[in-house]
């Protein structure tokens, strides 16, 4: 008659490793060597054997795993609320204090990984055991539910009052201690698994339906086809010693550390510590005349982070020009385009490519070798997103071999760098209290009056639009009203409170 | 045991088991083959390598910003490039558009279906996107105008036949990249709703996706309920490389051909449903099911922090683009910044 348990498989089996690992917590906290001391705890007139304090339960956590009272009462916190120990006095309190508060051990029998889920038919039982002994006393929530399962179940209902009177009846063939041990047990149970108010347990349940949906792998000869062709391409692919990769890594964070303003700060603050924005403001895409001296260094850690950033592409852009050979990167951007586009203008700027840069005579005509340009060529005729892609790697690696290395040479880039400022170091305020005003910035949408800034076909401006600069000049008190005024319209349709 | 009723069902059952058994063995001694030559390689362990590297010093961050006001469950989140900007959404069908630095409410979306459990912004700022049990990927243009019914204008993007677990803007605001509950993930072109390209591989719901962009073109890796991480290439839909690994989901993917680390510690009990690295890669921050954030140092393979604050589930978890902050979305129905 029990409600079939889809439990431990499937989408359980989450559950059931935290479960696992509290279980490994509790019987390291039994063990008779390196556990826990246990005592004799009071309860009114009875003397509960084997509890213990709250503040035992923590100490011992903090010592075994070597952590901070705060993560120690947090991780005993857990145990309770999921019954692995039970608080003595206060049961339908499931928290952990960390005072003299006496708290046991739940039994393994009644721990909830190995009775799951909690079946109706036990509740009627326990809820008609209570009845019968209390005489009538159930709580309110309690009663609502005994009344509920009555009917549900009325075709049982012989057998759950007989099953509650036999249980009773053996109960009181114990010695008392052992029956309130027993009792505080199970009760302690179903205050887990059938909570006053379910959210408590909602954890439990189906906490992301979604996941509901595992379909098992089926052994088919298509699969395995698959895994066969996988498998060998693998094997033909080129591999690296774990100890350059690693060593690649190590090097990479090493060189980005003073970069990472969590690790390092920032200069002059941090925007979200200090409230101050300065930090933004001096290192925005492109308007700002003299950019900070990180910002520069990094221009020379690869390639890519020189194109990545705006200022560094327009200033490698300069360089070029100077050499004579800006048509490259041109060339690179608009391919840039094509391939990150819409799907409806590919056609359209693959023509635009072919006769600015690759048709013999053409304005920027790009040095590629023939048999890249002729595959190139083959490929124009039935334009597509990737059509430009060899032609493109091929430009890329001769920037950065040959362009690149010597942009970093160069005085321009060198200037850049002495001009290059750093920042003072603001420190936090001293006075706690006295926060500083945040401003709002302007928002990167367009405002009405000003359309979207249309990306040019060409490949002069760089491809990511910029947060439209135009708007931060012309529109930024308007935007700002427009923007506190969107708000409170916003505000009373929605009525979302702040 | 059940017997063919007609003979020559009989003999064909015989050659498929026969043809199953040969692949299956041709499977293995090729996947055989494929660890042996990885064992080859793998010469060394990172706490090798990073023996060498300075330990970290006492870290501490703090929550800097909370932002009330979804309903709900917080499930997902996303940074604009702006770098105080996002966007989180809901299991009450709620999209909000936030300044996280002024904590302003910036736009609202109400969409049509409950569990919104992917939401990203668009590179240049003027739109977001997001989706969930309705199957689909929908893209909403920002407006400031405060007539405008930001609904109104949404453009459905990506069609699946289950739940969308993630989304991702590529390079432009162009292209987005779904991962799905059907076992898929795909490509679409935003302006047409075109398919551009499918990624099959999975062999049960992938439930989150990253990018990693490089020179050579731009792979992502997929993580999915069947325990494997596959690398995909953008361009042909080929998966390059599948990771094995877990004890249960993969609920995050966040970029590094072998596993070459676990964290974990033996008093963290609840699993950790999203994660991301720090700007240089060296601190690795995960939120976790027991409602607290811990801060990995990933060189050393030790915790170096553990922050509380949140009051459920932590959810989402993102690095901001330029590293200033990290933001957590919490079935608690705050976002939190930390910093």
């Amino acid at each position: 008659m029990t409600i079939n348990t889809l439990a431990k498989g499937g989408w359980h089996r989450d559950q059931m490793a935290c479960f696992r690992k509290m279980e490994k917590v509790i019987v390291a906290m039994q063990d008779p060597d390196m556990g826990m001391k246990m005592r004799n705890q009071r309860l009114l007139i009875t003397v509960i054997p084997h509890a213990m304090t709250g503040r035992d339960v923590i100490n011992w956590l903090m010592q075994k795993y070597n952590m901070c009272e705060e993560e120690a009462l947090h991780l005993g916190g857990m145990l309770v609320r999921y019954g692995y120990i039970y608080p003595l006095k206060e049961p339908r309190s499931l928290v952990l204090r960390a005072d003299e508060s006496p708290y046991r051990f739940q039994t393994p029998y009644f721990w909830t990984s190995t009775r799951w889920p909690a079946t109706e038919l036990d509740y009627a039982i326990y809820l008609a055991k209570k009845n019968i002994r209390k005489q009538g006393e159930l709580m309110e929530y309690e009663k609502e539910r005994y009344s509920v399962l009555h009917k549900r179940i009325n075709h049982t209902w012989d057998f759950v009052v007989m099953q509650a009177r036999e249980q009773l009846r053996a109960s009181k063939q114990r010695r008392k201690a052992d029956r309130i041990v027993l009792e505080c047990q199970e009760q302690a149970y179903w205050l887990i698994n059938r909570p006053p108010v379910s959210l408590t347990l909602s954890t439990f349940r189906i906490y992301f339906i979604a996941h509901f949906v595992c379909v098992c792998v089926c052994v088919c000869t298509f699969c395995l086809c698959l895994q066969i062709e996988f498998c060998r391409r693998a094997l033909g692919r080129n591999r690296v010693k774990s100890s350059i990769c690693l060593e690649g890594f190590v090097k990479y964070s090493e060189q980005y550390l003073s970069h990472d303003p969590i690790m390092q700060g920032c200069l002059p603050s941090n925007p979200w510590i200090s409230d101050d924005t300065a930090h933004w403001t001096m290192n925005t895409e492109v308007r700002v005349p003299i950019p900070s001296r990180l910002r520069v260094e990094r221009w020379s850690f690869s390639f890519m982070e020189l194109l990545n950033d705006a200022m560094g592409r327009r200033e490698f852009m300069t360089y070029l020009e100077k050499e004579f050979s800006a048509e490259n990167l041109c060339f690179w951007q608009a391919c840039e385009d094509i391939r990150h586009g819409e799907n409806s203008r590919i056609v359209e700027k693959v023509e635009e490519v072919y006769k600015n840069f690759l048709a013999p005579g053409a304005a920027r005509w790009v040095n590629i070798d023939s048999k890249t340009m002729d595959k190139t060529l083959k490929g124009i005729q039935h334009p597509h997103r990737f059509v430009m892609d060899d032609a493109q790697m091929h430009i890329y690696f001769l920037m950065k071999k040959d362009s690149f290395p010597r942009y970093l040479k160069s005085d321009l880039y060198k200037n850049m760098l002495a001009k290059a400022i750093v920042p003072q170091e603001v420190k936090k305020s001293v006075f706690p209290f006295m926060r500083r005003q945040r401003h709002s910035s302007p928002s990167p949408v367009p405002t009405l009056a000003q359309p979207a800034p249309v990306s040019d076909a060409r490949a002069e401006k760089p491809e990511r639009v910029d947060l439209p600069s135009s708007i931060v000049c012309v529109g930024h008190h308007s935007n700002h009203r427009k923007g506190s005024s969107a708000f409170t319209e916003f505000k009373a349709r929605t009525s979302l409170s702040t | 045991m059940r017997s063919p009723p007609i003979p020559e069902m009989a003999t064909q059952e015989v050659q498929l088991s026969e043809t199953l058994a040969h692949l299956k063995t041709e499977s293995d001694t090729l996947k055989g083959k494929l660890e042996e030559e990885r064992a080859k390689l793998h010469d060394v362990e990172l706490h090798q390598v990073a023996e060498k590297v300075e330990g970290l010093g006492q870290f501490v961050m703090k929550t800097r910003r909370t932002l009330k006001g979804h309903g709900n469950k917080v499930l997902c989140m996303d940074w604009c490039k702006d770098k105080r900007r996002i966007v989180s959404s809901s299991q009450d069908g709620k999209v909000i558009v936030w300044d996280a630095f002024t904590t302003n409410k910036e736009h609202a979306v109400t969409m049509p279906c409950t569990w919104v459990m992917a939401c990203a912004y668009a590179p240049s700022g003027c739109a977001v996107a997001c989706g969930g049990l309705d199957n689909k990927c929908s893209v909403y243009p920002l407006s400031l105008d405060k007539n405008e019914n930001l609904a109104a204008k949404k453009k459905s993007v990506a069609m699946h036949t289950n739940y969308l677990s993630a989304c991702s803007f590529t390079n432009s605001d162009m292209q987005i990249l779904t991962s799905s509950g059907d076992g898929t993930c795909a490509l679409w072109d935003v302006e047409s709703g075109q398919l551009l390209q499918s990624f099959h591989g999975h062999a049960a719901d992938v439930l989150c996706l990253d990018l990693a962009p490089s020179e050579t073109g731009n792979t992502f890796v997929s993580g999915g309920c069947d325990k494997k991480a596959n690398v995909w290439d953008m361009r042909s839909g080929q998966c390059i490389q599948s990771f094995e690994t877990h004890e249960s989901d993969i609920n995050n993917s966040s970029e590094a051909d072998r596993e070459v680390a676990i964290y974990s510690k033996e008093s963290i009990i609840f699993g950790v449903s999203s994660v991301d690295f720090s700007l240089s890669g060296r601190l690795l921050f995960g939120g976790y099911n027991d409602y607290t954030i811990n801060v990995w140092d990933v060189l050393k393979g030790t915790r170096v922090s553990i922050l509380f604050g949140h009051e459920n589930r932590v959810s989402t978890l993102r690095v901001s683009p330029d590293g200033t902050a990290f933001c957590t979305g919490s079935w608690d129905h705050t976002l939190r910044t930390w910093a």
